[in-house]
C-alpha cells in the first residue's frame, strides 16, 4: 500500500495527512488495536451466541428435573452439577442468558430513548425547561438505581416487562445528564458558534453539529449501562423479585437458590457467578474501549 | 470555474459610492455577571465601506472581539445585552433584525474567520461537508453541487490536491491548512463583508505571513470588505488601510494606518507601538505600558487610561474624553483640547521598520 501511495501527485503530502478512511472506519480500525475491548468484545461474542442457541448447545431442558440426585456435583454428563430440583445447571445458566441479553437490550434501549430525548430537550433549549427537566433527573439520579428498580417492581409486581421498565427507568436520567452535559459544553464548543456564523438555525446546530458530537459519549454508556443492566436484572432475580415463575431460568434467582445450598452444594454458585461476571466485564470492557477509540482526536 | 466562488464584485464601486457597507453606531454592549455588569463595548461608532479594510486593535480583554461578535448577533443573551446603539449593514439595522433574517445575513452577507483553526470545525464531519453547509444554507445547493464548490473553494485558497482535502477531517491537517479551511468556508458565498478575529494568532510566524497573503488577496480579487480584529500592530500595517485603536471598550483613536503608526495621537497608541520589539533598538530595554487593563467592575473616573498613562493630567480624572472631543478629532484624549494646559505633548516615535512593511 505504502507503495502504490508514492506516485508523483502525493509524494509531497505529509505523512500525517493520508487519506481518512472515514470517522468510523478509523474508529473501527483503533478499536481492533485495543486488546482489552477485543476481550470484552469475546465474552460479548460468547454471551450473545449462548443465548442465541441455547437449545442447540444444552443437552437438556431447563425445567426438567430429577435428571439425577439433587445436588449432584458436576460430571462428565453434568458439567455444573444438578440443582436442588436435580436440573441440569449449565443448561439452566444457557437459557438464563436468554433472558439477561433480552432484558439487559431492551432496557438499556428504552433508557436510551427517554434519556436520550429527555437530555436532547434539557440541553437543546435550556432555559427554563432545561431546569426542570434536570431536577427531575436529579430526583431519580438521588436513589440508588437498584432501589428504584426494585420499589418499581414492587408497585407494578413481579413479571419480566416490570424487570425492563424497572432497569430502564433507572438508567434514563444517567443518560439524559450525560448527553445534556455534553450539549452545554458543545454549545460552547468554537466550531458551533462557527456553524451559527454561516447562517445555521437552531435546530440545525443541534441536530447536524452538536448531536453528532455527543453521540460518542451515548454510545460509552449505552455499552456500559447493559453491564450495569445485566447486574441489576440478577440482582433483581437475587433478591426475589425476578420473574414471578419461580422456575424460569434467571442468573439472579439460580444464585440465590445456589447460595441457599451453599453448603451441601458449593459449586452451584459458579455457573451462574461466572456468566454474571463474564457478560458484565465484557459489555465493560467494550465500552472502555469504544471510549477511545471513538474520539478522532485521540488518534495514534 | 465560471461562476467561481470568486468572482469580482461589479457593484463595489457604485456601492462605496454612497454610504458606508458597515456602519456601527455608539454600540455598546454589556454583560451581566455575578459580580455586576461589565461594559465590554462602551459606545463606539466606526464604520467600513464596502471593499475596504478596517483593523481594529487592541489588547485582550478590550472588547474587539466582543464588538465582532456584536455585529454577527453570536452573542448568548442573556448575559449578553445591547442597550444602545445601531449596527447599519447596507443601510438595515442587523440588531432589530428578525432572527430568520440574521440568519440570511450570516455567512451569506457577512462571513467570519475565527481564531482558533483547531476548535472552530467541527470535529466529526470532513472539510467538504462544512464547506458545503454554508453554501447548502443559502444558496440551496444540491448536496453534489454544494461539494463541487467546496472543492473550488479549498484550491482557492492555495491548498493542493483539494479533491482529496475535501474528503478528510479536521485533524488531519495542520493548523495552517485548517486556516485555509476557515477562509474558504467564510468565502464560499461570496461575503461583502469578511470579519477576521485575530485570524493569526494561534499560527506560528511563517504560516501566519502565508494567512495573511492569502486573505489579502481574496479580499482583493472578491472585492469584499474586511474587518480585521488583531492586537498585532504588525499585522494592522501590513494588512489594512484604516485603523481603529480600541482600549476598554472605547475607541481612543482612528485614521489610516499611517497616521496610526507613524504619528500616534493617542499615548495609549503611542504606548503599543513603543512595546513592539524592533530590530534598530537592540540592546535597548523593551518600552512597556505599566499598570495593568483597569478591572471592568471598577473602572477609574475620567478617561479609562488615565491610571496608566504617563502624560495624564487634572482634566483625565474629571472627564471622560470621547472621540470628537479633541482637536483632532480623531483620537479621544484631552491633551489634543485647546483648553488644556497640556503639559507635554506625547513624543511622536515613528516606527521606522513599520514604515517598511507599509511599503
Amino acid at each position: 500500500m505504502a507503495t502504490k501511495a508514492a506516485t508523483p501527485a502525493t509524494v509531497r503530502v505529509p505523512v500525517e495527512s493520508r487519506a481518512s478512511r472515514g470517522l468510523w472506519r478509523d474508529a473501527l480500525v483503533r478499536l481492533r488495536r485495543n486488546r482489552p475491548a477485543l476481550v470484552g468484545l469475546a465474552c460479548i461474542a460468547i454471551f450473545v451466541f449462548v443465548a442465541f442457541f441455547a437449545p442447540w448447545l444444552a443437552q437438556y431442558d431447563p425445567n426438567k428435573g430429577g435428571l439425577g440426585k439433587t445436588f449432584e456435583p458436576p460430571s462428565a454428563a453434568h458439567w455444573a452439577g444438578l440443582d436442588k430440583l436435580g436440573r441440569d445447571e449449565l443448561t439452566r445458566v444457557m437459557y438464563g442468558a436468554r433472558i439477561s441479553l433480552v432484558v439487559g437490550v431492551v432496557s438499556v434501549t428504552v433508557g436510551l430513548t427517554i434519556g436520550g430525548l429527555v437530555g436532547a430537550i434539557a440541553g437543546g433549549v435550556g432555559g427554563r425547561i432545561d431546569t426542570i427537566l434536570m431536577r427531575i433527573t436529579d430526583v431519580f439520579l438521588a436513589i440508588p438505581g437498584i432501589l428504584l428498580a426494585i420499589g418499581i417492581v414492587a408497585w407494578l409486581g413481579q413479571g419480566l416487562v416490570q424487570i425492563m421498565i424497572a432497569v430502564a427507568v433507572a438508567n434514563a436520567p444517567i443518560f439524559a445528564r450525560i448527553l445534556r452535559g455534553s450539549l452545554l459544553s458543545l454549545r460552547e464548543a468554537e466550531f458551533v458558534t462557527a456553524a451559527r456564523s454561516v447562517g445555521a438555525s437552531r435546530t440545525r446546530l443541534l441536530l447536524r453539529h452538536m448531536l453528532p458530537n455527543a453521540l460518542t459519549a451515548l454510545i460509552v454508556a449505552a455499552t456500559l449501562a447493559l453491564a450495569t443492566a445485566i447486574i441489576d436484572v440478577a440482582g433483581l432475580g437475587f433478591l426475589g423479585l425476578g420473574p414471578p415463575d419461580p422456575r424460569t431460568a434467571e442468573w439472579g434467582t439460580m444464585l440465590t437458590d445456589s447460595t441457599e445450598a451453599l453448603r451441601r452444594a458449593p459449586w452451584l454458585i459458579f455457573a451462574p457467578g461466572i456468566a454474571i461476571v463474564i457478560s458484565a466485564i465484557g459489555f465493560n470492557l467494550l465500552g472502555d474501549g469504544l471510549r477511545e477509540s471513538l474520539d478522532p482526536r485521540l488518534k495514534r | 470555474m465560471t461562476g467561481s466562488i470568486l468572482p469580482v464584485d461589479d457593484d463595489v464601486a457604485t456601492r462605496s459610492a454612497g454610504r458606508p457597507l458597515l456602519e456601527v453606531r455608539d454600540l455598546r454592549t454589556y454583560f451581566h455577571v455575578m459580580d455586576g455588569v461589565v461594559r465590554a463595548v462602551d459606545g463606539i461608532s466606526f464604520s467600513i465601506m464596502a471593499g475596504e479594510t478596517l483593523g481594529i486593535v487592541g489588547e485582550s480583554g478590550c472588547g474587539k472581539s466582543v464588538t465582532s461578535l456584536s455585529i454577527m448577533r453570536l452573542l448568548d443573551m442573556p448575559p449578553a445585552e445591547i442597550p444602545s446603539g445601531e449596527i447599519l449593514f447596507e443601510g438595515r439595522d442587523l440588531l432589530t433584525m428578525p432572527d430568520e433574517e440574521m440568519r440570511k445575513v450570516r455567512g451569506n452577507d457577512i462571513a467570519m474567520i475565527f481564531q482558533e483553526p483547531m476548535t472552530s470545525l467541527n470535529p466529526v464531519f470532513t472539510v467538504g461537508d462544512q464547506i458545503a453547509e454554508a453554501v447548502i444554507l443559502h444558496q440551496g445547493l444540491s448536496k453534489k453541487a454544494a461539494w463541487d464548490k467546496a472543492i473550488e473553494s479549498l484550491k482557492a485558497v492555495g491548498i493542493n490536491n483539494p479533491e482529496r482535502r475535501v474528503k478528510q477531517y479536521p485533524h488531519e491537517l495542520s493548523g495552517g491548512m485548517r486556516q485555509r479551511v476557515m477562509i474558504a468556508m467564510a468565502l464560499s458565498c461570496d461575503p461583502k463583508l469578511l470579519i477576521a478575529d485575530e485570524p493569526t494568532t494561534a499560527l506560528d510566524v511563517t504560516i501566519q505571513a502565508q494567512i495573511l497573503e492569502l486573505i489579502r488577496t481574496v479580499q482583493d480579487r472578491t472585492g469584499a470588505a474586511l474587518m480585521l480584529i488583531t492586537h498585532d500592530l504588525g499585522v494592522v500595517a501590513e494588512t489594512v488601510k484604516d485603523v481603529v485603536v480600541m482600549y476598554a471598550g472605547r475607541i481612543v483613536e482612528e485614521g489610516s494606518v499611517e497616521e496610526v503608526l507613524l504619528a500616534p495621537k493617542h499615548p495609549y497608541t503611542e504606548g503599543l507601538l513603543g512595546s513592539i520589539p524592533s530590530r534598530g533598538k537592540r540592546g535597548e530595554r523593551l518600552n512597556v505600558i505599566r499598570g495593568t487593563v483597569p478591572n471592568p467592575f471598577n473602572m477609574p473616573p475620567g478617561c479609562n487610561f488615565a491610571p496608566r498613562c504617563p502624560y495624564a493630567f487634572e482634566p483625565c480624572t474629571q472627564a471622560d474624553p470621547r472621540i470628537g472631543d479633541a482637536n483632532p478629532p480623531d483620537v479621544a484624549c484631552w491633551l489634543y483640547t485647546a483648553t488644556a494646559t497640556s503639559p507635554t505633548p506625547p513624543r511622536v516615535r515613528p516606527r521606522l521598520d513599520l514604515v517598511e512593511a507599509l511599503g
